[in-house]
């Protein structure tokens, strides 16, 4: 946490900070256009990038040890067993005929 | 990761009801959604620059940003609520007086509920965010906070940009999902 003590420059917040609108205003006209199942994905892979910046510059993750990268990105694994064993059950019970679908 | 089940939860339904999912999210408003983005987006910048205000020793910085921070914040929260309220009006609220015109697709009314869910318990983390700001401001006034010792500015914020980062995800999955051309 105040480890690092590092002074990041305005400029590079700002800069961060400009980057996160151009990519909402990018996002929002993408969406306007339809390209089926890739709008998701699009709109998706701008949310990751755009939360990127926040936890990499603004949440200080950069400056910070390589023990605190590792436990923010085994959050998101965590997230990501959830999701992919959670889905796995949820499209598999139809095939078995399972209830509760 | 509290937010996690229920973005499993709108995983679930959206595969289960997608005709549902793209119809109702028709009828969320883009640019309240767009503008509470950018709004939120701001806060964080402000918030970030609070923190570092602290780690430099700058006590009207620290005031001036998370003044700021709190007003944003609360410039979210109305947006919402002018987005609830327009909900209520076109009978957009799941329970016995769901009842859009037009109809929408069965399946709607739990769309419908995640909606209030997610952004209800969002907007909750909000309030408390906000709260806990005014906390800090009080103590950050007081002229507490030194270079040495900026723990809870810094914390605090990293709750802030959390906050923000569920928001970055609602916005796309909630209301860009049935935004299409013709539109803009």
């Amino acid at each position: 946490m105040s480890t690092a003590h590092i002074i990041v420059p305005i400029r590079t917040y700002v800069a961060v900070f400009v980057g996160l609108l151009i990519c909402t205003l990018l996002t929002v006209v993408v969406a306007a256009y339809d390209f089926g199942i890739l709008n998701t994905a699009i709109a998706l892979t701008v949310a990751c990038f755009k939360a990127t910046l926040v936890i990499w510059f603004f949440m200080g993750v950069r400056y910070n040890t390589p023990l605190t990268k590792v436990a923010v990105i085994s959050g998101f694994v965590w997230l990501l067993i959830l999701f992919g064993l959670g889905m796995s059950d949820y499209v598999s019970r139809p095939w078995l005929g399972v209830l509760g679908r | 990761m509290f937010f996690g089940g229920l973005f499993m939860a709108y995983i679930v339904y959206r595969s289960m009801y997608p005709e549902a999912w793209e119809k109702s999210s028709q009828e969320l408003n883009v640019y309240m959604g767009a503008a509470n983005t950018a709004v939120l987006i701001c806060s964080s910048l402000t918030m970030v620059l609070a923190v570092r205000a602290a780690q430099v020793g700058s006590r009207m910085g620290q005031v001036v940003n998370l003044i700021l921070t709190i007003l944003f914040g609360s410039t979210f929260l109305v947006v919402k609520y002018f987005e609830y309220a327009a909900k209520f009006e076109h009978h957009l609220v799941p329970g016995p007086h769901f009842g859009p015109v037009p109809a929408l697709p069965y399946g709607s009314q739990i769309f419908f509920a995640l909606y209030f869910i997610m952004t209800g318990i969002h907007a909750l983390h909000m309030v408390a965010g906000i709260i806990l700001m005014l906390i800090i401001l009080g103590m950050a006034w007081k002229g507490r906070f030194t270079p040495e010792y900026y723990g809870p500015v810094e914390i605090s914020g990293l709750y802030w940009h959390f906050v923000d980062i569920v928001w970055i995800f609602l916005f796309p999955l909630l209301y860009l999902l049935g935004f299409k051309l013709g539109a803009l």
